[in-house]
């Protein structure tokens, strides 16, 4: 399972790594090419960032390791991300929560057996005046109830 | 009333629209008149960081050494996650380009040559927007070495927009820079000070998103116009993100020292059914939470709100109403940051699983009295003793909701106490339970 970088991606890198003035300060942006890339981070994925960059693996490790955003196993192709902290949870954050890993039968960072959907019970997402919300992938969906989160998880492919 | 931050204007977004109204003239104004001058007019308008600790902007930006042969840096801080606030997004949504163009007057005032704009992770689609603003202010020359032409001065500027990656703690300044060096988000321990050690062992200021995007406006309308808005001692406008349960929630900008009652009752609609408040925490989870029973002359600004106990934090404003399970809230506040602490200092690291766990067992209905002191002992242990203030915004919600609101809280404590060994008069001198209380 070897992984290398596509052309194109290698260029973003190349782009990233202009903006610091050390090559460790684009592992971030590098990390997030090749979980673009790759789906997660794997062993033999820090390797080739920590090849491309020229920094020590261990420094692309402590990174991945220490962000919430960062994978270290695949996710579903549709990462459903609900939030449940306090301004949601006064809306009924808890119950969209419950209702959704219920509905794929799953708990927290749980994948379905088709790898199409995973769930992850996430910290205050910036929503909080349109609370509920639920993200999927990059995209927010607010001002939720249970019948909108079924019908957009319906029309999910 | 005249909106600073967020001017009711169609398409502000836009590089052409924010060019009709005025845009990158104060940008103009400022490159023309000394850098003392620039720090000088910022302090006389009193604008404070918007960020949580409400120090003096100008006041900061003097810090910053004047002869230094190393590199200085900006960094702004849009990470922006503590739970309740959602206000810098509506900038990088609808009005980026004020905040590119105080980004250049703040460079241009403490000699910086590179700014970073932290957004965090999660938001996938502002940090694309910022970058969207900031490609179309490179294209028309407003950034970068084309500036000394378009502006007609020596000083230039690159921006850049350094994403995240889902860590809380990334807000706190020390940590977000160990984060843009590529490093684990730990905090540092200060001194020294960012001014003269920050990025890169080199001279740094950060300020919030909201900060530095009423700096244009303070350019352009002078400092006294600034200071006349609002609370004498925190004048300007602030955005107020009500959320909770209210019938309008959302993102206000009105003047700072605004009622607390006005601002939920009439901004925000009032409450669903016209049901009583139980609490309210002013700015954001890690804030005091305050009675609803005390509302009345409270004001949202800095000072006045240190004296009715709390404090003004992101002004992220989170109102509960009568039917709310206290335990719960708090539980889910202690949950959270026994999630986003580093793990750098055992007091946080410890102690906020400690208080969930407390907490946990509070609702499970196996706690004790006992248990509700043994909260406030360990939040009072992890206060005052971590490197960075995520330790005191994890003690200060458990603390104070603990003590405004003990009556609360005694309806879940278990009257009958369940011992853990079977030597019961061991037991009773480890867990202190007094005598009485004992059922043998």
């Amino acid at each position: 399972m070897d992984f290398k970088f596509t052309e194109e991606n290698l260029q973003r890198i190349e782009a990233a790594r202009k903006k610091y003035p050390t090559a460790l300060a684009a592992v971030m942006d590098t990390v997030y090419i090749a979980q673009e890339q790759n789906g997660y981070i794997s062993d033999e994925v820090m390797s080739e960032i920590a090849d491309v960059l020229g920094i020590d693996k261990v420094n692309v490790l402590s990174v991945v390791t220490f962000y919430t955003m960062y994978h270290t196993k695949p996710m579903g192709k549709k990462h459903i991300q609900v939030c449940t902290n306090v301004s949601c949870m006064l809306r009924g954050g808890q119950e969209l929560y419950e209702m959704v890993c219920e509905r794929y039968g799953v708990s927290n960072m749980g994948v379905t057996e088709d790898g199409k959907v995973s769930v992850e019970e996430v910290e205050c997402m910036g929503a909080c005046g349109y609370a509920p919300m639920i993200a999927i992938n990059e995209d927010f969906y607010e001002n939720l109830t249970k019948e909108k989160v079924n019908e957009i998880l319906d029309a999910l492919q | 009333m005249e909106k600073i931050v967020l001017p009711e204007i169609k398409d502000l977004h836009l590089i052409e629209v924010y060019e009709n109204n005025g845009g990158y003239s104060a940008a103009k104004k400022a490159f023309a008149r000394s850098t003392d001058d620039i720090i000088d007019e910022v302090k006389k308008s009193g604008l404070r960081g918007r960020g949580g600790a409400a120090f003096l902007a100008g006041l900061k930006w003097s810090f910053m050494p004047k002869t230094t042969n190393k590199p200085k840096y900006l960094c702004i801080n849009g990470d922006e996650s503590e739970p309740g606030s959602f206000k810098d997004r509506q900038i990088f949504e609808y009005n980026p380009h004020q905040l590119i163009e105080g980004i250049l007057i703040a460079s241009y005032a403490i000699g910086a040559n590179t700014a970073y704009i932290y957004i965090r992770g999660e938001y996938h689609k502002w940090v694309k927007m910022m970058q969207k603003a900031l490609d179309d202010a490179y294209a028309k020359g407003y950034v970068g070495d084309a500036m000394k032409a378009t502006f007609g001065t020596d000083f230039s500027c690159n921006i850049y927009v350094h994403k995240g990656a889902g860590a809380y703690i990334c807000g706190e300044e020390s940590s977000l820079m160990n984060s843009i060096e590529g490093h684990r988000g730990y905090p540092r321990v200060k001194p020294p000070f960012p001014a003269q050690n920050g990025l890169w062992g080199c001279p740094t200021t950060i300020n919030n998103v909201e900060t530095i995007t009423n700096v244009p406006w303070i350019i352009n309308n002078g400092w006294q116009k600034f200071a006349s808005i609002g609370a004498e001692k925190h004048p300007g406008t602030i955005l107020y993100g009500i959320s909770g349960h209210v019938n309008k929630p959302g993102v206000y900008e009105l003047p700072s020292g605004m009622l607390l009652t006005e601002l939920i009752y009439e901004v925000a609609g009032g409450v669903p059914g016209d049901k009583k408040i139980k609490c309210v925490i002013p700015g954001g989870s890690s804030m005091p939470p305050l009675r609803g029973d005390q509302l009345e002359g409270i004001r949202m600004d800095a000072e006045s709100l240190k004296a009715a106990g709390s404090a003004i934090g992101t002004a992220g404003i989170m109102v509960m109403d009568e039917d709310t399970d206290l335990l719960k809230v708090l539980l889910r506040i202690a949950k959270f940051y026994h999630h986003e602490s580093c793990g750098q200092c055992t007091p946080c690291r410890e102690g906020t699983g400690w208080l969930e766990k407390i907490l946990k067992r509070l609702a499970s209905g196996k706690g004790t009295s006992s248990d509700l002191d043994l909260l406030i002992t360990v939040a009072n242990n992890i206060e005052g003793n971590t490197i960075c203030a995520l330790g005191d915004a994890a003690a200060w919600p458990v603390k104070f909701m603990v003590a405004r609101f003990r009556d609360e809280f005694e309806k879940y404590v278990n009257k009958e106490i369940q011992l853990p060994v079977k030597n019961k008069v061991h037991a009773m001198r480890g867990t202190a339970v007094p005598l009485a209380d004992i059922k043998h």
